[in-house]
């Protein structure tokens, strides 16, 4: 066995910390080592070339890259080996980064002897390792996108446009999300009704899209290429094929429910479409309020009104089950109920609002016609409080992150809000004005100049009735001094957090979501379109809460991720998968419990464990559960772990 | 059932019937308030400057008194000095390193281990005692007194040591409610009250009992209840001023939560103290019939 050893510096990154000529004197002691070489950046071009050409001069057949996380650049360095005739499963990446270099950043000897037992260990199981092939498997040229939000809309456009079909799967009844609610957008005012309806038209039209709206996926099996989906499709109670859309059902329905899509400020009937916009532009009958579903006899005056007969009390939800090869999940976000801002009268007083609310308020297509009026007795507030970061950046009681997009859409709230009521004032309390897009500082200075609003830099601590005003008690820390304002309406830019349901539904998906709900890319700076899990991609606010402009971006680079992978007849798969041990395995099962991509059955008729491949990904988590070391994994087996544990735990 | 207890010098001195009308209703609920032989000022604020160690060398010893009453609770009836001494001893427990130092510093005495627990006397009534047991041992309860409590600071924040959530405590609300008094909500509980500045800047601390008060009266409240000895003070004593400043402003007496307590249970007046009161409470608890 002729093993080369490449030392990385990564700058100073690893060359900072490890005494890379104490690595490289003691790795050359190592059995089987036959050539150790240093470089400053061996990802680069010329760091690649080297390891070329030793693996050439010196007839190597196994390498080691002593560098950073595998996770980076582990597919670079097989790749490279390749090229050049070496098996690329016979490379290994010591990661003496992340696991020496950068935690043991103060103790620079310990630290050394610690990356050279990761190197030394990585050593012993390279020279173990087999040479490998690439599994292959076939493809079905399909996408589905999960959410038709102006991300999901993106997506599904872009990839339908390229010559595949799209399932688009989305909840509600109506496509279009956030943004459809929204009154202009920032900073050019655009009103989504402008920009973003004529894209729902389109998805509606396309060929290659198949709309299904008011559905939710409730079980994806399957692998990349390769996916098997079962949606379930809600009853609407409405024969949608027959159904037009005039809206006659709902005027003559005598039930009133809290409109989701007003969120609360105005009312909509138990049998409804969503907005006048909406697509597809049909009747949806809420069960859970119409007076004929909840008591099972009675009203029908939908059915009675119903100039096309669509009304079909007997509807029930269909599961339907498609093939795909890849997955977009574009589910956006939501924003956090005020109601639990509790030291803000969240919840208590009717004119303490979200922002969303007030989006609602302000547009031309709302509810008031977008004549602004507050939700308690109708009247025009003349003076409204902004409160930015409400539940943002604080993570004593809330979310620690910054929501991103409120300094931008406050700042256009109180803009639109002086358009339409010029002698009103407006104060905003903030901590930062952050306006880190093109064209978002100079709207803020627009609205400065503009709007006249009072930017007061602090935070709010308490807010309450007193005098039929509401009392904003804060501080603005620029002059020290505390702050009392008495408002009509309090506006509260409650924190972005993650859609409901998605961990739900990131279960039935088997991708991961981060502590509060956010799906987790495969890696944050390289990686931030795809999971984990090969085949399923994320676009948009689902990932982590950006603004429209992001949110288009992110989704055509899905989009482009997933036409990529889909763009030959069949795709490469690691062969680093499980294997059994007939002779040992036992059929106990404990396999099965842990693998969580349903890779592994037993056999009826043998008891004996059995790989399904295809679905395998190589995690380990059967290895770790075998009593008996049956199920070992390529490359990684027992032998090879126990020799780099004997290395790694040397005193 | 008996438990270490730390006064701390408010409870010695100007404070000292909040300490009587403590013990006299612990003993009404059964409970025995230890007080540590030995005690040490908890230091105010100077313990929890951490690159001083030296500082918090007398919180430890308290501990360690602690211990050797063998209890690994500690009972405090002052914020102030709960808020230290449990800041403290979080941060000896966090930091072994630093708490290895600090005994170092006592070489005389055992060392301290981290496990005392600190908590205010609230905590021990609604956790231990429980409310509803002390609903049992009331005689006359405070039917039609309208008390609005005050929380101040030191009880809520940082989190790490709040015994109740941040923005919306409720055990005064729940203490006072099974005594049967009637609650009034400002919100203005957990404003600040001065603290300090009664000292040096008066007239800070005077502007905000002002506000403090004025929302309690024009919620309907006819007195304070509070859970700290200096906001006490500062609520008590600064109003003498404030009629004369503001036409037509209205006193209101301000108790603290263990006075009401020994009332509710039947006490005898004296553990009270009500004449130390500057706002005289006198005329509203005789209107209700309380005294």
């Amino acid at each position: 066995m002729r093993v080369g050893v490449f030392v990385c510096h990564c700058g100073r990154n690893i060359a900072g910390t490890l005494n890379i000529e104490k690595i490289k004197e003691e790795v050359a002691k190592h059995s089987g080592v036959v050539h150790v070489e240093d470089y400053i950046f061996m990802c680069s071009d010329p760091g690649q070339k080297l390891i070329r050409d030793r693996i050439k001069e010196k007839n190597l057949d196994a390498v080691v890259v002593s560098a950073c996380s595998p996770s980076l650049h582990e597919k670079t360095f097989r790749n490279n080996a390749a090229s050049v005739g070496l098996n690329p499963y016979k490379v290994e990446i010591a990661n003496i980064r992340e696991w020496a270099s950068w935690p043991h950043e103060g103790k620079p000897e310990e630290a050394t002897e610690k990356a050279i037992k990761i190197i030394k260990a990585t050593v012993e199981k390279v020279k173990s390792n087999i040479p490998l092939e690439p599994l292959s498997v076939p493809v079905t040229r399909k996408v589905l996108v999960i959410g038709g939000g102006i991300a999901g809309i993106q997506a599904s456009l872009d990839i339908a446009n390229a010559g595949l079909e799209v399932y688009l799967v989305e909840k509600k009844p109506s496509i279009g999300g956030k943004m459809a609610q929204f009154s202009e957008t920032f900073p050019t005012l655009d009103c989504p009704q402008c920009i973003e309806t004529p894209k729902m038209t389109e998805v509606a039209n396309h060929p290659n899209i198949h709309l299904y709206a008011y559905s939710e996926v409730v079980d994806v099996s399957g692998f990349v290429g390769n996916f098997k989906v079962k949606v379930k499709r809600k009853a609407t109670y409405v024969d949608w094929n027959k159904c037009t859309g005039c809206s006659e059902c709902a005027k003559v329905c005598p039930v009133k429910v809290s409109s989701e899509y007003d969120v609360g400020v105005s009312q909509r009937k138990a049998i409804y479409i969503m907005f006048p916009q909406a697509v597809p532009n049909k009747a949806t009958i809420d069960p859970e309020h119409c007076l004929r579903l909840v008591y099972g006899k009675g009203c029908g005056l939908c059915a009675k009104t119903c100039p096309a007969g669509a009304i079909n009390f007997e509807q029930k939800e269909k599961i339907e089950e498609i093939d795909v090869g890849a997955i977009i999940v574009a589910t956006g976000f939501d924003v956090m109920d005020p109601s639990l801002l509790t030291e803000y009268g969240g919840g208590k007083y009717k004119d303490v609002i979200s922002a969303l609310q007030f989006e609602r308020i302000l547009a031309p297509s709302g509810p008031t016609g977008g004549k602004v009026v507050r939700p308690s007795d109708g009247k025009e507030p003349k003076t409204v409080v902004f409160v930015q970061c409400a539940g943002s950046r604080d993570p004593e009681h809330y979310m620690p992150y910054c929501s991103k997009v409120c300094c931008m859409y406050t700042a256009k709230q109180a803009l639109l809000y002086k358009h339409a009521v010029p002698n009103g004032h407006a104060y905003v309390f903030y901590i930062d004005v952050r306006t880190d897009g093109k064209g978002y500082e100079e709207f803020y200075e627009r609205v400065l100049r503009e709007a006249e609003a009072t930017y007061l830099r602090g935070k709010v601590a308490e807010i309450y009735k007193e005098d039929g005003k509401l009392k904003v008690l804060g501080v603005d820390t620029l002059t020290g001094k505390g702050v009392e304002i008495n408002a009509d309406l309090v506006v509260l830019a409650t924190a972005a957090v993650p859609s409901e349901g998605i961990k739900e539904l990131a279960k039935v998906l088997r991708i991961q979501t981060d502590e509060y709900g956010w799906l987790k890319e495969a890696h944050l700076k390289l990686r931030p379109l795809e999971t984990a899990t090969s085949g399923i991609f994320i676009a948009g606010a689902a990932q982590f809460i950006r603004d429209i402009t992001d949110t288009v971006s992110h989704a055509s680079g899905a989009a482009a991720k997933a036409l990529s992978l889909l763009s030959r007849n069949r795709i490469e798969r690691e062969p680093l998968v499980a294997e059994v041990n007939e002779e040992i395995c036992s059929g106990c099962g404990n396999c099965v419990e842990a693998c969580t991509y349903q890779a592994i059955k037993i056999d009826p008729e043998t008891n004996i464990a059995k790989i399904n491949t295809a679905l395998c990904e190589g995690c380990g988590a059967c290895q770790a559960s075998c009593p008996s070391a049956a199920i070992q994994l390529t490359n990684s087996y027992k032998k090879q772990l126990f020799e780099m544990i004997s290395i790694l735990a040397k005193e | 059932m008996r438990v270490p207890y730390f006064p701390g010098c408010s409870l010695k001195d100007f404070a000292d019937n909040f300490e009587k009308s403590a013990f006299a209703s612990a003993s009404v609920l059964g409970v025995e308030l230890v007080e540590l032989p030995e005690w040490y000022c908890c230091g105010v604020v100077a313990p929890l400057e951490e690159d001083e160690l030296i500082r918090k060398v007398a919180p430890a010893r308290n501990f360690l008194r602690t211990k050797e009453l063998g209890g690994n609770k500690l009972v405090t009836l002052c914020s102030m000095c709960y808020n230290t001494l449990k800041l403290t001893n979080l941060y000896m427990k966090k930091n072994p390193d630093k708490l290895e130092r600090i005994n170092s510093f006592m070489d005389e005495e055992e060392n301290y281990d981290g496990t005392v627990e600190v908590i205010h006397f609230l905590e021990l009534l609604r956790d231990i005692v429980g409310f509803e047991k002390m609903r049992e041992k009331v005689k006359k309860p405070l039917k039609g007194l309208k008390v609005a409590p005050y929380y101040g600071c030191l009880l809520l924040r940082p989190k790490e040591v709040a015994i109740d959530s941040l923005e919306k405590p409720t055990v005064m609300e729940d203490l006072l409610k099974s005594l049967g008094a009637e609650i009034v909500n400002s919100p203005l509980k957990k404003t600040c009250c001065g603290s300090y500045q009664v000292i040096n800047n008066k007239e800070v601390a005077s502007k905000l009992v002002y506000k403090i008060i004025t929302a309690v009266t024009k919620r309907g409240g006819e007195a304070v209840v509070t859970s700290c000895p200096l906001c006490h003070y500062n609520l008590d004593s600064l109003q003498k001023d404030l009629s004369d400043k503001y036409p037509g402003y209205k006193e209101v007496p301000v108790f603290y939560f263990t006075q009401l307590m020994a009332l509710a249970f039947g006490l005898e007046e004296e553990v009270l103290g009500l004449e130390k009161h500057e706002v005289n409470p006198l005329n509203l608890l005789k209107s209700k019939g309380l005294i």
